[in-house]
């Protein structure tokens, strides 16, 4: 049998994109925030190499210097929070999953045909509340609470906030902090641009008159062409274009000090009088965001770097030996995932737990297999909810 | 005990893949990891409850110190955002290293308790930190049950 060694990201499930040997992990649709970076370093290219030069003479060197610390800190926050993993729950593997749904078939106990067997929930208390755990139907686990499944890039995600196309990723808990201060730094770096951008006018102004100043100054533009499409708020203007980023800010902010994601806050999963109350805050606003912003780095679980074994020549002539003929949840509108690679990825574990011989025992469900679960999800609006662009 | 193995390498080569016992986790407390103490019933012949308990309260123990929110974990996060968490790049988090112990933890309980009593503990990282997975193996040379653990009293004769 030829085998070859490849890392284990070539093989994960879910719509997620690799780069740099498995380090980079993104969604598959970029072009957003392509944008994105193309907005952030044009807008600050125009802001260097037009008003910076003047103010540096005229006002202080601090002032560019400080534009340029601000400028790297949103890249770094950008790209950190794009790059990383937010948080992706690996999918169960087979024996796990046949583990799990033999105890939900002792739950149910029998089911007569032809009745739809009852929803896959599981019942926790949280600090004296009832949750309800919802088995996640793609990935064949029950969803640890807080953990939310992205349709777009077909993973589950713990502490799911939302799925961001800004960001070209999700948002969830290993990846949160840096969103928030992307966005936080972002409107720090947006006031600071336009603040300065009027002070160069205004000081040009005085001295050349207001014409000559836009012609000297080109890369005002932008900027300008935006105050004049309202002749007497300028301010208003400026205000619109900043709502965007600084009111999004604002609202993490608030979610921050309730320790809410995006995600519970558009369920409304805590508000409402005959729901429970939010069992993970710690009604207290600091501690809030202490635990949320200063809270342990949480490590990836999903273990893309590691290698497996895979055999070239058993891929040629895979049947689809599991019983995943299971119809997939309403949350993806995609074609089902095939599973081919869950044999593989069954053999390669059973490989290195070194029990080579009792791979074909391992392939054999230790039980009778069940019959396909004809019950999807249906919860409709958490699929809404999805697919939501922020 | 009927199936006597006397350490982890004998115990890949000459035992054959009885069953998984799943620990799952344990939420009453919130979202810290935390597993369940509860014995499961196909262990029981196995190994001693208390032994179990131990291993899974140890655990916990460690989990908790690395999820904990004090002074160090404010300290890593403040100084980490000033230098825009580049510092990450050259240090190690405090998670990564509780989980180095973990690992660590874990091979010494493998190699004293489990595989002597024909276990192995998966460490519950490669399970996305959502299960103990606990393998049940059984002597390759006793009758050829593979379905259940239960057969461990027939297999004397090796």
């Amino acid at each position: 049998m030829i085998t070859r060694k490849v890392r284990k990201w070539e093989k994960l499930p879910g719509k997620n994109t690799f780069c740099c040997d498995g380090r980079v992990m993104m969604a598959r649709q970029k072009g957003v925030f392509y944008l994105t970076l193309f907005l952030i370093i044009g807008t600050c290219s125009l802001f260097f190499a037009f008003e910076c030069p003047y103010l540096a003479v005229h006002l202080s060197p601090a002032i560019p210097v400080f534009a340029a610390v601000l400028f790297l800190f949103v890249m770094a926050m950008l790209l950190r929070t794009s790059f990383s993993d937010p948080g992706v729950l690996p999918r169960a593997l087979p024996d796990e999953a046949t583990f799990i749904e033999m105890e939900i078939e002792a739950a149910n106990g029998n089911v007569p045909p032809g009745q739809r067997a009852p929803p896959r929930i599981r019942n926790v208390q949280i600090n004296s509340q009832i949750v309800k755990l919802k088995y996640c139907y793609t990935c064949k686990i029950f969803r640890p609470p807080r953990a939310s499944h992205c349709s777009i890039c077909d993973n589950c995600v713990d502490r799911f906030d939302h799925h961001c196309p800004w960001v070209g990723n999700c948002v969830g808990k290993r990846n949160y902090r840096y969103f928030y201060m992307f966005t936080l730094s972002l409107s720090l770096l947006t006031i600071y641009i336009f603040t300065f951008n009027i002070v160069h006018v205004a000081m040009r102004s005085v001295v050349s008159g207001f014409l000559n100043t836009l012609k000297d100054t080109p890369g005002t533009y932008p900027f300008l062409c935006l105050i004049f499409l309202q002749k007497d708020t300028p301010l208003l203007v400026c205000f619109f274009t900043l709502w965007s980023v600084v009111g999004l800010t604002g609202f993490h902010t608030y979610l921050i000090s309730l320790n809410q994601t995006t995600n519970e806050d558009i369920k409304g999963s805590w508000s409402g009088k005959n729901r429970i109350q939010n069992p993970y805050s710690h009604k207290n606003i600091i501690k809030n965001c202490c635990e949320v912003l200063c809270g342990p780095t949480y490590p990836s679980v999903l273990d893309r770097r590691g290698l497996m074994q895979e055999d070239l020549v058993a891929l040629a002539a895979l049947p689809s030996t599991n019983s995943d003929t299971t119809p997939q949840t309403t949350k993806t509108t995609a074609p089902l995932i095939p599973n081919e690679h869950t044999p593989d990825e069954a053999k390669s574990i059973a490989d290195s737990a070194a029990e080579k011989s009792s791979s074909p025992k391992e392939e054999q469900p230790p039980s009778a297999k069940l019959p396909p679960l004809a019950s999807p999800e249906t919860d409709a609006e958490t699929s809404i909810a999805k697919d939501k662009p922020h | 005990m009927a199936t006597e193995f006397h350490n982890l390498q004998e115990l890949r080569h000459s035992a054959s893949l009885a069953n998984k016992v799943f620990v799952q986790r344990d939420y009453s407390e919130g979202t810290t990891c935390k597993f369940q103490t509860k014995f499961p019933t196909e262990l029981e012949t196995r190994i001693e409850r208390s032994l179990f308990e131990d291993t899974v309260k140890t655990l916990n123990n460690y989990y908790a110190e690395a999820e904990k929110i004090g002074g160090q974990s404010y300290l890593e996060g403040c100084l980490a955002c000033a230098t825009a968490y580049l510092i990450f790049l050259c240090m190690e988090t405090r998670y990564e290293k509780v989980l180095k112990k973990i690992a660590k933890y874990i091979q010494e309980q493998n190699e004293k308790i489990y595989a002597p009593r024909g276990l192995l503990i998966t460490d519950p990282i490669e399970r996305g930190m959502r299960v103990i997975e606990i393998s049940i193996y059984e002597d390759r040379g006793s009758s050829g049950s593979s379905s259940s653990s239960s057969s461990v009293s027939g297999s004397t004769t090796r």
